[in-house]
């Protein structure tokens, strides 16, 4: 069963064509990664998928209804799809839990009572437990990062994009950042990722999307994409990340 | 504690050296200051005119009590400024297309407000609108001075408080809204406390300004620590109890600005 499609989607900045006609499926439990030079549209698409930008034309649905509707009310279905930015973008004056239990108590209603075993059990489970009162500047960029996935899936969300989320990390944090990855990509979470990390993408994606210049190039499962990349393009982008040490 | 180091014994004695001969000129200019001011021709009219001490200790007492009534008006003025100044501020943020009519208006009152001198705003309001013929006690110089104070400190606190929002980073906007969080509610728990936070120096140095402005109703009225000055002065043909009402106001302003100042540093440091 498809949960969020995008079909023709198309968006400028002024007359710079950011995206230029994106068809891209993202099936239930499925991992996308989206790989592609600086400027090629990823964090764009990622920002008009949960409706943080309305999209010029084309359309976007989300369990067959067309959340791109010029008018709709965006709240609900950003509610509904979680986001992970590559600058953590905590609330500085908030504690960790305070930070994670706001969207679920403003938007779900729910009261802190109800929400402390559900969120201490999130800290637990992403190895945080002793982190919970602690305020975005007490925590290394790692830790942020995690809260901050935290926070997303305090909302129990049916999708989680993430764009670049482990580009600002010291190279000593990245991995446990991916470690959380992987441990969402185990309980069946359905996620959109914007990544440099090649090693990683080939490792665990369902399937690879080239962006260039606002359209998919080429997409298709990892062992294609990185191994026998149909585009020039493709080959071209690939040969130059890979050599540049991104391999691991 | 380890041994100083050889810097660390270097400094010291640096610092030690800097500090004596600071100290030393300090000295010497205000020995040379109490002894040759007195010698200056007309020292002595001065003296009597503005440093009378027997006047002094006669009208200090007096200039205190005045004073109280300076605070008072600060006092009930300072809370609405704040109020009012935020209500302004959001006002002009509206979106809605319902309420441009208030985004509009808010937008004028700080253009107008900020543009006004307050002694001009203070006549107007504060005289103008008692003239009238309003019945007591709504016909009360303290109502319409105040409410002219207010008036004009609100718009500088709006404008303040604006730009406070405006530097909170629009990844935090983007955070929020990406969580479900309507545009109040952003507002409200994310925006909004970081704002504030940030334009407590700012705030603070409007307010000091504003302590000092409350003067600015003897005009119309109050006799607050300015009249009751101006009234001793009249009495003993003496300037000394307007300097004993400039050291008051420096009492409280200088540590205020000071306070201003070491919050602003603080949060310049953290922000960078
Ligand atoms: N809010 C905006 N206003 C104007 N132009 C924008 C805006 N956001 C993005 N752009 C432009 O859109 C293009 C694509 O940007 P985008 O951030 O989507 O690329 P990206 O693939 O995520 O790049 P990177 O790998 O550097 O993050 C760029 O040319 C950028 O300058
Ligand atoms: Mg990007």
């Amino acid at each position: 069963m498809p949960t969020l499609s995008l079909h023709d989607v198309r968006k400028s900045f002024g007359g710079n064509r950011v995206l230029d006609g994106i068809d891209l499926t993202v099936r239930t439990g499925e991992m996308i990664c989206l790989i592609g030079a600086s400027g090629s549209g990823k964090s764009t698409l990622l920002r008009c998928m949960n409706l943080l930008e309305p999209i010029d034309d084309g359309r976007i649905l989300l369990d067959g209804a067309d959340i791109s509707e010029p008018g709709l009310d965006p709240q609900p279905i950003r509610a509904r799809i979680g986001m992970v930015f590559q600058s953590y973008n905590l609330f500085p004056h908030m504690s960790a839990l305070d930070n994670v239990m706001l969207a679920p108590r403003r938007v779900r209603g729910l009261t802190r009572e109800a929400l402390r075993g559900p969120c201490a059990a999130l800290f637990e489970r992403f190895g945080l437990s002793d982190r919970m009162a602690h305020y975005p500047d007490q925590l290394s960029g790692g830790q942020q990062q995690r809260v901050a996935i935290i926070r997303a899936l305090a909302m129990e969300p049916e999708i989680m994009l993430f764009d670049e989320i482990t580009s600002a990390l010291d190279p000593e944090l990245v991995g446990e950042v991916l470690d959380v990855l992987r441990d969402l990509r185990g309980t069946g979470m359905t996620m959109v990722l914007a990544t440099h990390e090649m090693g990683f993408a080939r490792d665990l994606a369902d399937r690879i999307c080239f962006l260039d210049q606002g359209r998919i190039c080429e997409e298709g499962p990892p062992s294609e994409i990185f191994s026998r990349p149909r585009e020039a393009r493709t080959r071209a982008f690939l040969s130059r990340v890979l050599q540049g040490g991104m391999a691991g | 504690m380890s041994a100083p180091t050889r810097r660390q014994i270097f400094e010291t004695r640096q610092r030690r050296r800097a500090n004596g001969i600071a100290a030393a000129s300090t000295c010497a200019v205000l020995v040379s200051v109490v002894l040759l001011v007195p010698l200056a021709p007309g020292w002595e009219a001065v003296q009597r005119s503005f440093f009378n001490a027997e006047v002094f200790a006669n009208t200090f007492p007096g200039l205190l009590n005045a004073f109280l009534l300076d605070v008072a008006i600060f006092a009930w003025c300072a809370p609405l400024i704040a109020a009012l100044g935020l209500l302004v501020a959001l006002a002009r943020d509206l979106r809605t297309p319902a309420l441009y009519p208030v985004r509009l208006l808010a937008i004028a009152y700080t253009d107008v407000f900020r543009g006004l001198p307050v002694i001009l705003v203070i006549y107007l309001i504060g005289f103008g609108i008692p003239g009238l013929g309003l019945p007591r006690p709504w016909n009360s110089p303290y109502i319409w001075g105040s409410l002219a104070l207010i008036l004009v400190y609100a718009a500088y606190v709006a404008e303040v408080i604006r730009s406070g929002i405006e530097s909170i980073h629009q990844s935090q906007r983007a955070a929020a809204l990406s969580l479900g969080l309507s545009g109040a509610d952003t507002m409200r728990f994310v925006i909004l406390p970081q704002a504030l936070r940030r334009v407590v120096p700012a705030n603070m140095n409007l307010f000091v300004a504003l302590q000092k402005d409350v003067a600015l109703l003897s005009f119309i009225g109050p006799v607050e620590i300015f009249r009751q000055a101006g009234v001793y002065k009249s009495l003993m043909a003496n300037f000394t109890p307007y300097v004993g009402a400039a050291i008051i106001f420096l009492a409280i302003t200088i540590p205020a600005t000071r306070y201003a100042d070491y919050l602003m540093n603080i949060t310049r440091r953290t922000q960078s």
